[in-house]
Parts: C-alpha cells; structure tokens; sequence
C-alpha cells in the first residue's frame, strides 16, 4: 500500500503539473475539445485513484472539479473565473498531496467546502446557461458527500458513473483487507467526522490508508523530483541510486586519469591500447550517466504559464508567454537550483518590465506584453534568456537609487555606461519599483537570483533598451560534477582555474606585443584596446616569496589567464599553464571552506591533489586589491570593485621625494607638470641664482633648503612646475615613489614650505606647499594676475573636507588678494551663513561626505538671500556631464581641484561680472 | 601531581593507545580513532590556510587533510626530513596529524589515567585528555574532538 500512495502521489503531482499547462491553454482556446478532455481525463483519473485510496477529502474535491470540467465539456461557456477557480482547486489539492506526502500518508484536516460550494455554484451557473435541470442540487448539504456524488454524478455520461461503480467496489473489496491495528491519530476536523458518519464507504476505505507505515524519505523524494512521461519504454529509478552511479563514474574517471598518466610516463607500454579502450568506455559511460541525469529545462518552465497567467489577471495585463528550446537538456541538480531564479525573473518581467495596456499602446505597441524564455546549448554552458518587449530598464531612476542608497556617488555614476549601472540592480535591497506589489518590488530578488545562479559558476547578465525591453541573459554550466579545468604553476603550487571562466591565455615577453605595464605600482596589460588589470596568483594567494614574484613581474615574462566573472574581466599572473583536465570537484573540509579562493579540491591524474580556485573568489578579491584607478579601467568593477571608488574618492596620488633632507617629502603629483634629470653641466648660474634652459627659456630653480646646492655632477633629478609658459624647477635628491593615498595632514607645520605631516607609506611624510616655493622662482607668482582686483579685499568663504586642499587653497586665495574663511563641510558653512558672516563668494568642493558640493548649492540656491551669491564649484573630476551637473545646481563655475590659476581666473570673472551687473 | 578521584572510569576497563612522539613528547590516540599510521607524500599546500594545516594529500583516493601536529602544540618546526601522520576520521571527514614518529601500541588502564596538571600549558591542556604515568615517561591523551573542534568551529562561525 505504502509503494502505492508514493507511486501515486509522483503521478498526480505530475498530471496536476500538466493540468496547470493544459488549463492556461484552454483558457485562451475555449474550444479545444482535445484539451478539455485531456485535462479531464487527468483530473479523473486523479478522483479515481484518491477513491482507491481512500482519501475521501481530495477526492471529493477532484470530483467538484470534475464536475465543472464535465460542464464545460458538454458546451457550457468557459469563463476565465470558472478557470480561476479550477485552478485554486488544483492549488489547493497540491498542498493536500504535500502534507499528504509529509504526513505519511495521512490527509490533513480542514475542509474544502468552501472551494467545493463555489465549485458546484459555477456547475450549477453553467447548467442553467444551457438547460435548467439541476434543481435537485440546490436542496442538497454540500458537506454531506454521499449526497454530493449522487447529484453530480447524475449528468455524467454513463461510462463515467459505472467508473464511480467500480471504485465503490473497489472500496468494498479493501474492507476484506487485513485491518491494521487503529493507532489513527484523531486529526480529522470534526467536519470529517460527520462525513465518516455518513458516508460509510469512505471512512471504511480510509482506515488502511491512515495506518499506512512512513514512506521511505527516498520515495519521498523521488516522488518530489522524478518527472517525465511514464510509459513503458521508461522505468523509475530513485534519484539516489543514480547519484551513487554518478559518484562512482566520477571515481572511475579519476583512476583512469591516473593510469593514463602512468602510461604516458613509460612509452611503449603493453596497457596502452587496452587503456585507451578502457579510456573510451569510461568517456562513454560518463556521458551516459550524465545523461540520465540530464533533464528538459522544460521541467522547470511547467509552472510558469500558470504563474503567468495568474499574475496576467492580478496585474490586469494581457501577458503571452512564448518558451523556445524548451527540451534543452541540462543536469538535474543545476535545474533544481535555477528554477526559483527563473520563476523570480519571469514574475519581474511581467510586474516591472511590463507596462500597462494603457501605456502600451501609447508607445505604439500591441496591447498584450510578450515574455520570451528561451534557452540553447553554448560550448559547455547553457544559455538561458528571459525577455520582455516592455519599457525597459530607466537609467535614471536606477541612478537616483544607486545614490540614495548609498551604492555611488553622482561623480562615479556619471563616468559609467548604462550596462554599469543597469547591474546595480543585481545589489542587495536595490527596487525601481515604484511601490511595492504582492509581486514584486520588495527589495528581495535580484541580488537572490544573482548569488544563486554564480554560486552555480553561472553568471547573469542583462541588456535593456528603453522602450524597447530587458532581456536577462542567464549562462549556466551543463553540470556540476565534472569541471574541465586549466592546470596552472604559481610559485611551485599547481592550481585548476575553471575553464568556464577563462577567456583566453596570453603570452607576455618582454619584447612581444603584449608587455606587462605599470599604472604606479599596479600591473596591467593593454590588450585589444582595453587595459586589463592583472594580478599575480602567487599574491592573491599569499604564497609568494616577495621576491620571487617580483622578479617574475621584472621580467614581465608568464602567462595571463584572461578571466571573467560577471561582466568583470581581469588577469591573472601565472608562472606556467601546464593542460587542461577534466576533475571531478571533491568538496573542500570543513576545516578549510572559509577559504573563498577556493571552490573545492581534487586528486589529479598522478595522485597529487590540486586546489581549485574559485573564479568568484578572485574577483572579489581582485576588487579589493585593485586600487581605485584600476577599478575605474575594469570595464566593470564588481561590488567591491565600486565600493572601492566609493571609498577612494579622497584619495589623491602623491609624489614621494627626497631632498635637503633624508626625510621623505611629497607634492601632490597632479601639481607636478614633469619630472626632469639635467646634466649638471646644464645648470648655468646668472644673478645669483642657478636657472637652465628649458624650452626656450630660462628656468629657475628653487631648493627646499636655502643651503641646499644642485649635485657635483651626473644628472640632477628635478620637479617642474609650469603656469602660463613660466617654469620652475626644484631640486630634489632623489624621486622615491608615487603612491595613491588618502592625505590626512595630521600634524601642521609652522615651518614656511611645509604644510605638515601626514602618513604616507607608513612613514611620517613632509607635505610641501608650493605656494612657498612658487614666488621663489618669480615673485610674483600668483600676484601678476590678480593684482588688478586685489584691492578689493572681498570676503571668500572655502568648503572642503580636505584639510590638505584647505590648507593648500587658503594660501592661494590670499595671495591673490581674497580674505579666506575655510571650512570643513557643508554644515559648517551653513552655520557660518546663518551666523550672519558675510561673504561675497563661496568656493566649495564637490566631493564631501554628508551633504555633497551639488547638495549644498542647490540649498544656497533656494534661499533668497544667497540666490545671487557667485559660488564656484571645485572638484577632482572634471567631465562635461559634471559641469553639467554643476550648472543645473546652481554653480557659477566648475574648477579642477588643481587649477589653481584657472580658479583664481573664475574668481576674478565672477566678480567683474557682479561688478558689472552693479554697475 | 595528585591523583585526581573524581575521574570516573570502570576499574578494569583497559583502553589500547596508539603512541606517538611529537617534538620529543609521548602521546597516545585511543586505537579506535586511528585508521591508519601513513609516511605524508607529495602535500599540497593550502595557501591562506591556518598555519597549522599542513597541506591536503591523497591517501588512497580519499583527500586528507594534514595537520601539522607540531604547529598545533607550538612546537619548533621539526629539522629532519622524517615524519609520519596518523590518519583519523572526525566528523565524516579525514584528517592527517602529522607527527615526528610513531611508537608502540600500549595496553592501559583506563583508571591508571590522570586528569591533566594545573600547571599545564593552556594550549596543550586544550587537546589534552589526561595523562598516563609510564615507565620512566609520561604520555599525554590526544583528545582527537577537542583537537580538531577547536579548529573547525571558530572557522566555520566565521
């Protein structure tokens, strides 16, 4: 009996599944008879077997169903409520069936008068629109089911109550059955009860069926995933024993790679040929087990028409669903793992994706929305897309929550490509819809889908044209199991990169075409007209002798194992590429899985076991090593490669130097126009100060330390610093690096020259100020310029969350004749204003946190008081769209943060302008 | 070192221990943890692992994972070439301790046992599960659950 209920409860799962299909179906083709009778003879059969069964509560409720099918069948109208309700129906004995299959074989309790009565309703509705002949039925108690079955039964054709005969035989005969002992848990709703009383048939069959034994937990779970037609061709085997056999072969394979590798070491070899047989066989018998493991992807589209066509009504959109490749085969455990995914993506689509019929036909397009799937073999993968002929994705609203979120800034938003910030929606927490629905719109979902299709080693990917659709691109591999793999050297270690995310392998040498290249300290490779950020395997791993790697880079000779996750593409340094090989993936220890670099392990063909590296990991390892400037190149950070830039942002490249003294000194290299080496012989000397030629014209040189002089002889390393054809050089001893890092000064200086200190490389470092040095070489410097206006001392008000660009700007504005109040944030500025200070000017940094540059314009800008006030923008990223920005906030002018002629210049237009509107 | 009374054992009861050296220190394994007593070849080392994870090694097909017993008990590293591993299972998963050498297997009883000294350092009394007054020696019990639990759990909570 138990065989027969999980035998059974696999078949019904399986016709209700189809009857979900055949009923979206026959909704849209009323008069299809064939459907109708399919999706009859299904649901009968399933009242049929329940009766054997003796499970009175499905049964009775797959005999409502039936009744109102048996209406339509003889030419009732088919109303979309009539499907609807069928549908809850089955809904509803699905989730009997599961606890069904939960419980052992016992029904739950509850009742299912409501959906019976609106069952019979409908029934009762369809047989007045054709003949009024069921009067009958309206004396009739719902919950009395004798009763029940005696009306419905009556308009049946004759074949089908003789049917209802047999089962009530069949009923009788299980009474003969050797009773079980009664250890029934009382559990029937007293509603139950009452039926037991009166339908004596049905309680009697239930009884064998409630003191039925458990049902094994394989059956249970083959029950749960087994699919497919059953006819004779066909046998069920459980998921376990085919597991196994997968286990097996993958063990076999192993073994055989070993033996070959044997083989390969002794050249004439008597087991070479019976090898390679064994070899073939082994091949075809992996294949063959993979086979039956591999399934239509078609199985995990089932019940999307259904979803479609329920979120088709609840939405009040007229979706089609279109499926092409729906017998695309993959392995059984990755279709487990995307069905969710896949289901999540199509309900998206048809919330969000989809525009309303109204709106539809405004953009010219037919009413009715169309979600294609469809799926096709790639190499090893399989691709899977879900598109949507909808409004598309909208760049600006995704922008506006990427900021409001916190995931980016204006500055970086503006330099991305929409594809960059269309994959914003793959962050945690990250909706464009509008409002939240009973679909969609909660902030769970993408960011989901996104981590369960790359934890597969999958990767999605989108495209979206607005007004046109979004298409999600899903690239899965075929199965888990077996990985074909790179076998690579870092550092004397062997490791397997997955194939799948390899794109290709370049050969660096140092005289070839492709060479090793160096942004600072960070290596990268131009290929194809793109820079591609690399990374030694042996760092990422941390198994390099500092050295070693080094030299290796030095070199500039290896391999780069060009990868790519995501939309994500990097190198990475290797010493050799050995072959590739086909592994069977071992699960890492426990001991070792917090390990993200890797995916797993195996036992390679001569014995020794490699580790596996996780693509994903390095990424995101990749992201974090990359410093900011790499992560803008990637063609796309990942996460962590924007959450890096989020954070650089004030970070500026530093120029590391030595000179007067051993101490080291640096000067913001966006400052320095070149860095020169003179042969000493070149400095000439003329009016007491040392000057070379430079360009044409003489350059004076400037020493940090008054007593410092140039070198004996050789060549003399220097600084340039150039502004409107004047040059200065200054002498330095040595350039030492150039490093990118966040400036704090943390102690100042009253020394003139330096601005302070602050830590750069782990060592205290002198910061210079230019603004000493520069009149040194021509006095008037930053006087020639201003000194027009300089009479007019007006009061300019600084706001930047640098103290290095404070203390560093403050200075040049005074020079050039302004009374500078600096200060360190918006805030603060808003606190001076308020206090009554006057200014007659503002100048204020862009990038700060809390309230940015643009923010804090536009809140000057709605105050009256300061409507007319001029206020310039200054930032490190001076791109058209950011000046653009900066205007629609309100600012009279936009200034590289290093311009600072062209930021005295403004200054000065900003004021002959007020000047001339006064005058 | 006194007695401890309160260590409850079945007078009579006999348990046989795998004796091993690790940096000059006697230690015993319950017979029934270890599976098998193998020279580790050809270790594969796992880059960013605990240090004390020697490397992964295949031993008849199955991945072991080697633990390099000396690291775990804040030895010196070992200078001769020389060692051995003992192979053990915990949780469903296999485990090699790498030691200095393997010695003889002893027949103790089980109420001979004491329970670890005050003194003891905090580190070994972590793994350690008593120890036994031999002739001449002492012999320090490997609790092989405490041994590798330590090292388990705090990685995987992390």
């Amino acid at each position: 009996m138990d065989d027969l209920l999980s035998e059974f409860l696999t078949e019904t799962n399986e016709s209700l599944d189809v009857v979900d299909v055949e009923l979206v179906k026959f909704e849209q083709e009323p008069n299809n008879a064939k459907i109708l009778d399919n999706i009859f003879r299904l649901v009968h059969t399933i009242k049929g077997t329940c009766g054997f069964l003796g499970l009175p509560r499905l049964e009775a409720l797959a005999h409502a169903g039936e009744t109102l099918m048996g209406k339509f069948r003889d030419g009732a109208k088919v109303t979309p409520e009539a499907v609807s309700l069928i549908l809850s129906s089955i809904d509803r004995i699905k989730a009997i069936l599961a606890e069904l299959e939960a419980n052992a074989g016992a029904e739950p309790e509850g009742s299912d008068e409501d959906l019976i009565h609106e069952l019979e309703r409908m029934a009762l509705a369809a047989d007045g629109s054709e003949e009024p002949a069921a009067e009958e039925a309206e004396d009739e108690s719902v919950a009395k089911g004798e009763l029940v079955y005696q009306i419905l039964e009556r308009p049946l054709r004759p074949g089908e109550v003789s049917l209802d005969d047999l089962e009530r035989a069949f009923r009788e005969t299980s009474m003969e059955i050797e009773l079980p002992e009664e250890k029934v848990i009382d559990e029937e709703s007293e509603l139950d009860a009452e039926l037991e009383a009166e339908t004596q048939p049905i309680s009697v069959a239930r009884k064998p069926a409630e003191a039925k034994p458990e049902v094994p937990a394989e059956k249970k779970k083959e029950a749960k995933s087994a699919a497919g037609g059953v006819s004779n061709q066909t046998i069920r085997v459980a998921v376990e024993t085919l597991e196994h056999l997968m286990t097996m072969v993958s063990e076999l394979v192993l073994t055989r790679n070993q033996l070959l590798e044997i083989v390969r070491r002794h050249e004439d070899s008597e087991f070479k040929v019976p090898l390679q047989r064994l070899s073939n066989v082994t091949a075809e018998l992996q294949e063959g087990v993979m086979k039956t493991r591999m399934q239509p992807i078609g199985n995990a589209w089932q019940k999307l028409p259904r979803i479609v066509r329920d979120l088709s009504q609840e939405l009040e959109k007229p979706i089609e669903l279109e499926m092409i490749g729906a017998d695309t085969e993959l392995d059984r455990q990755v279709l487990e793992l995307i069905k969710d995914p896949l289901t999540h993506m199509v309900r998206n689509s048809a919330d969000h994706g989809l525009e309303m019929p109204a709106d539809r036909r405004k953009a010219g397009k037919s009413e009715k929305g169309t979600i294609t799937l469809s799926a096709y073999h790639e190499g090893g993968h399989i691709i899977i897309e879900v598109r949507d002929d909808g409004r598309g994705l909208d760049v600006e609203k995704i922008k506006k929550k990427a900021i409001q979120s916190g995931l980016s800034s204006e500055a970086e938003l503006e330099k991305m490509t929409d594809q960059q910030i269309f994959r914003f929606i793959f962050h945690a927490g990250f909706s464009t819809a509008a409002q939240v629905t009973s679909v969609s719109g909660r902030g769970v979902g993408m960011d989901v889908v996104r981590n369960n299709i790359e934890l597969i080693g999958g990767t999605v990917d989108l495209r979206s044209t607005q007004g046109r659709g979004t298409s999600f691109i899903i690239k899965i591999p075929l199965t888990l199991a077996i990985v074909s793999t790179l076998i690579v050297e870092a550092s004397g270690d062997r490791f397997a990169i997955p194939q799948l995310s390899v794109v290709e392998l370049v050969r660096v040498q140092t005289n070839s075409e492709h060479r090793i290249e160096r942004i600072k300290d960070t290596p990268v490779l131009r290929l194809r007209n793109k820079l591609l950020p690399l990374v030694h395997l042996s760092h990422l791993l941390g198994i390099a002798e500092a050295k070693d790697a080094d030299a290796s880079f030095d070199q500039d000779n290896g391999f780069i194992v060009v990868m790519q996750v995501g939309s994500q593409t990097f190198g990475v340094v290797v010493d050799g590429v050995f072959h590739t090989e086909e592994i069977v993936v071992k699960p890492m220890s426990t001991m070792l899985r917090n390990l993200t670099m890797f995916s797993g392990n195996t036992i390679l063909g001569d014995g020794s076991v490699i580790m596996i590296i996780d693509p994903n990991g390095v990424a995101s390892a990749m992201a974090s090593h990359a410093s900011g400037a790499i992560a803008e190149e990637m063609a796309n950070g990942g996460d962590d490669g924007i959450q890096e830039a989020v954070e650089g942002h004030s970070a500026i490249s530093m120029l590391l130097f030595r000179a007067g003294s051993p101490e080291p000194k640096a000067v913001p290299l966006s400052l320095v126009t070149r860095l020169e080496e003179f042969e000493v012989s070149k400095i000439e000397r003329s009016n007491g100060r040392d000057l070379v030629q430079y360009r044409g014209a003489l350059m004076p040189l400037v020493y940090i330390d008054p007593g410092q002089t140039h070198r004996a002889e050789g060549t003399q390393p220097m600084l340039v610093f150039s502004d409107a054809g004047r040059s200065m050089g200054l002498v330095v001893d040595e350039i030492v690096d150039i490093v990118e890092d966040r400036m704090n000064i943390e102690v100042g200086s009253e020394r003139p020259g330096v601005l302070g200190s602050a830590i750069i490389k782990e060592k205290a470092t002198e910061i210079i100020d230019l603004g000493f040095y520069l009149p040194q070489a021509f006095d008037d410097w930053f006087m020639r310029k201003e000194l027009d206006i300089s009479a007019l001392t007006k009061k300019v008000l600084l706001v930047d969350d640098s103290a290095f660009f404070r203390n560093m700007l403050t200075p040049v504005l005074k020079a050039a004749g302004y009374d500078v109040t600096a200060c360190p944030s918006a805030q603060a500025a808003f606190e001076l204003l308020e206090n009554g200070d006057v200014y007659s000017a503002i100048v204020s940094d862009i990038e700060m946190p809390e309230i940015n540059g643009f923010e804090f314009c536009e809140a000057l800008r709605r105050d009256a008081r300061f409507r007319k006030m001029p206020i310039l923008a200054l930032s490190a990223v001076v791109t058209p769209a950011s000046i653009e920005r900066g205007r629609q906030a309100g600012f009279d002018d936009y200034v590289a943060k290093f311009d600072r002629p062209g930021l005295i210049a403004a200054l000065k237009d900003v004021f002959s302008g007020e000047l001339g509107i006064a005058a | 070192m006194k007695k401890n009374e309160s260590f409850t054992a079945i007078a009579g009861e006999t348990i046989q221990y795998v004796t091993v050296v690790i940096g000059g220190q006697l230690f015993g394994l319950p017979i029934s943890q270890v599976h098998d007593v193998f020279v580790p070849e050809s270790v594969t080392r796992v880059p960013l692992a605990a240090p004390e994870v020697a490397g992964v090694l295949n031993l008849r097909g199955r991945i072991v994972t080697a633990i390099d017993m000396r690291r775990r008990l804040h030895l010196p590293p070992r200078e001769d070439t020389q060692m051995m591993a003992v192979g053990i299972e915990h949780k469903g998963e296999s485990y090699g301790l790498v030691i200095d050498k393997v010695g003889e297997v002893l027949t103790l009883s089980a109420d001979s046992r004491e329970a670890n000294p005050s003194n003891l350092d905090k580190r070994w009394a972590e793994v350690s599960g008593g120890v036994h007054r031999l002739d001449g020696k002492l012999m320090v019990i490997l609790d092989v659950e405490r041994l590798l639990g330590a090292m388990v759990e705090p990685l995987a909570a992390a």
